[in-house]
């Protein structure tokens, strides 16, 4: 165990995807010292992930706009707690560092929605972004054999990239209806960024079959996917296959900024418009401020930035941009809603908790996330419940308890490092599970 | 050509792409990266460090994310630990 390391900073940012990095960069660019601490060994986020050599145009432009202002990048660093007001703890490989702020952007991003279906533990059954983050982490997909499913403008993203890397994408599955699909592109008419982004798409997938109205029902094999049954205008259609990549549009990573104490409201994580939560000193960017992509994103952790750096007036002129945005966000809500239907894919013996192997009939009697949690351990695996969570919410309409440190799963040696910290004031007890 | 390393997946050697992740290694040498409470083989789920379905023992280090770590020369991966 490595000794403890500190760090200070005026502004410190928390996450360096889209949002994060357009924080730093603004922040930074008004004079204040600035901290960006990403998880990842790169920063870029999980929508920017990639080899520096190709990021994609946009990414590079923040990157070096956050070099030139002087941004600390303090990479490969999970912040796994809050230890007191103005102080965060972060977790590397082998050791625990501190950082100090005076005031904080939390631009945690989104992950995938998962629901479960039967077979959706086999290994190869992934999620779309899963997939595509595998495959630019190096996983050969050269002629294999890939069905993408679920819900939302990520799948035909998903599809366009597997297929540059020269995957055999059999068919892109959307839940959501043509109707609603139609009412959404008329929606995009105006936003000539938008347009364009989904005619270059449609172009690159012209090949493979775009099918509204159909969802997966079953993964089937013995230690691997070999085939996925889909339902597809109401009748089932078997599909071998080599990969299944397959989530439900997004969820906010709203724990942090919970752990901070920001009121959340409907899932998200509640800002003004200058991107200031209910906590004095500490901003909100992006996704979890409502899912809206990376356009808003940007936006947004400017505003953020600019009025943690003491640059309000800057801030306040970004902020017809960011509500003509915004509208964007309503209408990905409304598209990519679940229909009710998939809350029926889950059979009584399918595993809707996979850290700790609950399945749905040991579920269903409970009627609610805590009395569920105590009585059969569902949340309380490695992920706490990031995965079950919102697969329970959307199947019981069940709500996850409050959160409480460590955010993530934290080191024995990280946690006895935290406790050995003084603590004038009162805290939840560290490791508290 | 990329640099090659070598590295150990449960005790075979096998040599992968440098800048490759843990967890695409393991994938490569077509093994499960865990079996669940009950017994049944996991891969990898959602590829950004937050499901642990990717968790392996490296170098002697249990609950490692594979797909968070890339591989480096010589390591150590169990997927049975």
């Amino acid at each position: 165990m490595g000794s403890n390391g500190r760090s200070n900073f005026d502004v410190l940012v928390v996450g360096a995807g889209p949002a994060g990095m357009a924080a730093a960069a603004r922040a930074a660019e008004s004079g204040a010292r600035t901290g960006l601490v990403d998880e990842n060994f790169r920063p870029g986020g999980q929508i920017w992930r990639s080899a520096c050599e190709d990021a994609p145009t946009d990414a590079r432009h923040w990157i070096q706009r956050c070099t030139s202002a002087g941004v600390t990048f303090l990479c490969g660093m999970r912040v796994v707690d809050h230890l007191k007001p103005g102080v965060l703890t972060a977790e590397l490989m082998d050791r625990t560092h501190e950082i100090g702020y005076q005031q904080l952007v939390v631009a945690t991003g989104a992950r995938e929605r998962f629901l479960p279906f039967s077979g959706w533990t086999l290994p190869n059954v992934m999620g779309a972004g899963g997939l595509q983050a595998m495959v630019k982490s190096g996983l050969p997909i050269q002629g294999r054999r890939v069905v993408v499913a679920g819900t939302g403008p990520l799948l035909l993203a998903v599809a366009a990239s597997l297929q540059k890397h020269r995957a055999r994408v059999l068919m892109v599955c959307e839940q959501a209806s043509w109707i609603t699909l139609a009412r959404f592109a008329v929606a995009l008419i105006g936003q000539t960024g938008k347009v364009a982004q989904a005619a270059q798409l449609k172009k690159e997938l012209k090949s493979v079959p775009f099918v509204p109205n159909s969802w997966p029902v079953a993964a089937e094999g013995n230690d691997v996917i070999e085939t996925v049954t889909i339902s597809r205008a109401g009748k089932l259609e078997k599909i071998a296959c080599d990969y299944l990549a397959c989530g439900f549009h997004l969820v906010p990573n709203t724990e942090l900024a919970a752990l901070l104490g920001c009121k959340l409201a409907n899932d998200y994580v509640q800002v003004d418009d200058l991107q200031r939560t209910t906590v004095p000193g500490v901003f909100c960017a992006g996704e979890p401020t409502g899912i809206g992509g990376v356009e808003l994103a940007l936006v947004e952790g400017q505003i953020a930035g600019l009025a943690a750096g003491g640059n309000i007036g800057a801030a306040k002129d970004l902020s017809a941009e960011s509500k003509k945005l915004k509208k964007f966000a309503v209408h990905l809500e409304r598209t990519f809603q679940l229909r009710k239907g998939l809350q029926f894919l889950a059979k009584p013996d399918t595993i809707v908790c996979r850290c700790e192997d609950v399945s749905y009939s040991r579920l269903e009697r409970y009627q609610n996330w805590r009395s569920a949690k105590l009585q059969t351990r569902c949340g309380m695996g490695a992920c706490q419940g990031r995965i079950c969570g919102p697969a329970t919410h959307f199947l019981f309409n069940w709500t996850p308890d409050s959160v409480r440190p460590p955010i993530f799963p934290a080191r024995v040696e990280s946690l006895a490092a935290l406790a050995s910290h003084p603590e004038p004031e009162q805290q939840t007890a560290v490791g508290g599970h | 050509m990329p640099e090659v390393l070598v590295l150990r997946v449960n005790g075979t050697p096998l040599e992968v792409p440098a800048g490759v992740t843990v967890g695409v290694a393991v994938m490569l040498a077509g093994q499960p990266c865990r079996m669940s409470a009950s017994g049944q083989p996991r891969g990898p789920l959602c590829g950004m460090g937050i499901c642990f379905e990717c968790r392996v023992t490296i170098n002697g280090r249990p609950h490692c994310r594979s797909c968070q770590i890339l591989c480096e020369s010589g390591m150590d991966v169990r997927t049975d630990g």
